[in-house]
């Protein structure tokens, strides 16, 4: 377990490499951060002399070591936009995004579940087809169509809902306001949380019920039937959780690609997360702020892969860890 | 009441205050952008001169037909060639309580002329000379005709209180163009507004400033919560829902809506910002030709575009300045005939027509990369092959320095609303010393034109100097120099009761302090 988790600390120091030199080295094709910091007539000289001030005019490898040479210092850069230190500016964006991520998954855990099973158990009923039919067009959707689509039917036609933003948060600690405390905090988080499950929860509908008929149709279920088990306790106790295995896994990395997703949600709700600021950041070419983000990303992305395959091992302990890792 | 959220809000407030004290009047507005800073030096946009316009005051301002109004300048006259006597409002008090004086407004603008975003619309001034308490002469070194145009830039700055150093002793007064500063995050201004609360790209709130000075002003207004919503779509829903009072702008698609929509209103006005075309005459030898240049003129259908692509949102233009500049000239009109153009182009030797680049932004005007499109196919009508490139701004400037294609879009609006400016920064010869023709990539030069602009900007005049500019556009009409396509229009979207046409105006800083909402 430990020669595991070094090894894939390892790992992720170099994907976190690999990741800041590749932002690094897009950022020359973003375009000119001048141009979104002074006005029209400012004259080539003064746009030189600012280049100079912030060190653009410096060669790629001059500017990169003394990206990482900050970094290495938790120094990400100060955002041009923000005037602030890029990393902070990301930390501060962070609750928000997390809590969307974190309404989705709410979403997705409770419906995929019973949905999945109910479709793996009568598999042939009306109530499953219409499930399966409507997951197809939820995957095919994109996501930020959905969530236009949402806006227009629940806020603007029926009012019920909040078009856009936080409303009002609570504060909890440090950075974080929460969304969760009140009624219309809420009100705010339920579109734009159903917007990103949009996509996954088909998904993994599909998946729990793919894996779920396997499983029914696997010796031990067979058994447990001609033993008498009430059938709830087959499908629930002794079925799903072989059934989640696989899901786990998939899902872990989904939880990172779902915090992608968010550039997309958070930009049509206006919601004030770092998937939002990552889009305003390319529009601003807020270089700093874009490879910051992609660094921090990156992060979350080789963490919560790293968290599912432990995670794996404790649900599944014959699963070797240490084997995988090699 | 429409959220359910709200309703429990408000349900909960008038069970606790009961029949509390009067109503405050909030609204809630939604732009496609925020200011990037409270400085008001900082950079000069759009976004700047909105927010100044509530937190800070002008000397004088535009009215909505394009004239001077006195705001904190009550009176001016010419004392002499170069110079202007300026009276300012007797007690005018900035939000620190101090008391607005000459020495404010000498002090603002010697950082005026710091900024590298202000510094060339003040580089025809000298200096500012305090006659006492409240008057004061704005100097310039040549007799200059836009003295009030420049004068609606300068927004006095509460001097005593940006002068010291703050805690981590850092100037006060500093002026920093991409960090952090003490006067990008305070403000003390003599506007109708004060910010009380700013989260940078998420919301701005301002507060009604109690000591503000124009009384007579019908505003009521105490609260206003701006949001920038920077998505179409979100924006109009956001007033469609009713989540919001007042947004700008409002996207040429969902015009109708807004307008047809039961509780909003549209408002549209013409705006100054000209959208072109221009030929670049070192990179193909064909647009040295003036017949060829008029060629392409004629084959562009300026009205079809206004029409098709921008809804009827835009003005057709036939040259830089809009209506109500001066040196407009209204006998110069659009020039749409294909035969004509084919004729053209056969005398001057191209019946065959050529190939060109063009590019143009994707993301910057109103409907740009539809407009280039639309022209490169008028221009396959002539027998111009058009191989068009669209990209983001971001990437659009750069090639655009670099005069990376044969033809090339670029919209302006002149910061000094004046004609001149158009010809000093697009047609002009150009010229790195001066910085004029700074963003000339048709490379067109005509001295004439030239001397023109020259003999304009001296001229105090204000009949001779619209002659001289009105003939200056004819040249330039003439010449072909450009191809001019319209000028984008305005809009904004609000709801019922809130009174904003009277207080929104072609240049787009709405006077938020006069707003009057039922």
């Amino acid at each position: 377990m430990l020669a595991y988790l070094v090894k894939r600390v390892f790992q992720a120091i170099a994907v976190m490499f690999a990741i800041s030199v590749i932002g690094f080295a897009i950022q020359d094709n973003l375009g000119d951060p001048l141009r979104e910091l002074v006005g029209q007539s400012v004259s080539e000289e003064v746009r030189q002399q600012l280049r100079d001030e912030l060190g653009l005019n410096d060669s790629f490898l001059t500017q990169y070591v003394r990206f990482l040479g900050n970094a290495l210092q938790g120094d990400l850069g100060t955002s041009y936009f923000f005037k602030e230190p890029a990393l902070d500016v990301i930390l501060k964006k962070l609750p928000a995004t997390l809590e969307l991520v974190a309404g989705a998954t709410l979403i997705i855990v409770g419906f995929s579940v019973p949905l999945g099973v109910y479709t793996a158990i009568k598999p042939n009923s009306i109530l499953s087809r219409l499930i399966m039919g409507l997951s197809i067009v939820g995957i095919s959707i994109p996501v930020f169509l959905t969530a236009i689509l949402m806006i227009f039917v629940f806020s603007v036609e029926f009012g019920w809902f909040p078009s856009y933003g936080r409303g009002d948060v609570v504060h909890v600690f440090g950075y974080w306001d929460t969304n969760f405390a009140t009624v219309d905090g809420w009100s705010h988080i339920l579109l734009p949380s159903i917007a990103l499950a949009s996509i996954m929860l088909p998904l993994f509908v599909r998946l729990i019920r793919a894996e779920m008929m396997e499983v029914l149709q696997s010796e031990y279920v067979k058994y447990a039937r001609a033993k008498g088990i009430h059938p709830f306790r087959i499908y629930f106790v002794h079925a799903l959780k072989n059934t989640l295995l696989p899901v786990i896994t998939v899902g872990g990395v989904q939880i990172g690609t779902m915090v992608a997703y968010t550039i997309l949600t958070e930009t049509v709700f206006q919601w004030p997360g770092m998937g939002f600021m990552f889009l305003e950041a390319v529009n601003r070419v807020d270089t700093p702020l874009i490879v910051a983000y992609l660094i921090v990303v990156g992060f979350i992305f080789v963490v919560t892969n790293t968290i599912v395959d432990l995670i794996y091992g404790l649900v599944n302990p014959t699963v070797n860890l240490a084997r995988m890792g090699a | 009441m429409k959220h359910f959220a709200s309703k429990l809000a408000v349900a909960t407030l008038t069970a606790t205050l009961g029949t509390a004290a009067m109503a405050e009047v909030t609204v809630k507005v939604a732009y496609d952008a925020d200011p990037v800073s409270l400085d008001p030096h900082e950079q000069l946009s759009g976004g700047t001169l909105q927010l100044s316009h509530m937190v800070f005051d002008p000397l004088v301002r535009w009215t909505k037909d394009l004239q001077f109004a006195p705001r904190l300048a009550e009176s001016w006259e010419q004392i002499d060639e170069t110079t202007m006597r300026f009276k300012l409002r007797d007690g005018v008090t900035f939000h620190s309580g101090n008391a607005l004086t000459s020495a404010d407004v000498d002090w603002t603008f010697d950082r005026l002329k710091e900024s590298p975003d202000f510094k060339g619309i003040f580089a025809a001034f000298t200096d500012v000379e305090v006659v006492d308490e409240l008057t004061f002469d704005l100097k310039t070194s040549e007799p200059y005709p836009l003295v009030l145009h420049t004068a609606t830039y300068i927004f006095p700055m509460d001097s005593q209180f940006y002068t010291g150093t703050t805690e981590d002793g850092k100037d006060k007064a500093e002026l920093v163009k991409h960090g952090d500063s003490f006067a990008s995050r305070n403000l003390s201004g003599t506007g109708p507004f004060t910010v009380t609360e700013r989260e940078q790209g998420v919301k701005v709130v301002f507060d009604r400033f109690d000591g503000y000075w124009d009384t007579a002003s019908e505003g009521n207004v105490d609260k206003i919560i701006l949001t920038p919503i920077k998505e179409d779509p979100t924006r109009v829903a956001a007033l469609l829902a009713g989540d919001v009072d007042f947004i700008a702008p409002v996207p040429p698609t969902d015009l109708k809506r807004v307008e047809e929509n039961d509780g909003t209103n549209l408002i549209t006005e013409p705006g100054t910002r000209i959208i072109t075309f221009q030929l670049n005459q070192n990179r193909v030898d064909a647009f040295k030709d003036a017949r060829v240049r008029q060629a392409i003129d004629y084959a562009v259908n300026n009205a079809g575009i206004v029409d098709r692509i921008m809804r009827g949102f835009g003005t057709v233009g036939a040259q830089a300045s809009p209506a109500g500049y001066l040196g407009y000239d209204e006998s110069l009109t659009a020039r749409f005939d294909v035969e004509k153009a084919k004729a053209l182009m056969a005398e001057a030797g191209y019946a065959d027509g050529f190939s060109v680049t063009m590019m143009a932004p994707n993301n910057r005007y109103v409907n740009d990369d539809k407009i280039a499109q639309a022209v490169a196919s008028m221009l396959a009508k002539i027998n111009i092959k058009v191989d068009l490139q669209t990209m983001p701004k971001a990437q659009y400037w750069p090639a655009f320095d670099e005069r990376a294609a044969d033809m090339m879009m670029i919209g302006w609006h002149a910061d000094t609303e004046d004609s001149a400016n158009f010809h000093q920064f697009l047609t002009h010869c150009p010229d790195e010393a001066t910085g004029n023709g700074q963003y000339n990539s048709g490379n067109y030069c005509n001295p004439e034109a030239d001397a023109l602009m020259a003999e304009a900007n001296a001229e105090t005049d204000t009949a001779k100097r619209g002659e001289l500019l009105s003939k200056l556009e004819g040249i330039l009409y003439e010449d072909a120099a450009f191809i001019p396509l319209h000028w984008q229009n305005l809009a904004w979207g609000a709801r019922d009761g809130v009174h904003a046409e009277k207080i929104v105006n072609a240049l787009n800083f709405p006077y938020f302090g006069d707003l009057k909402v039922d």
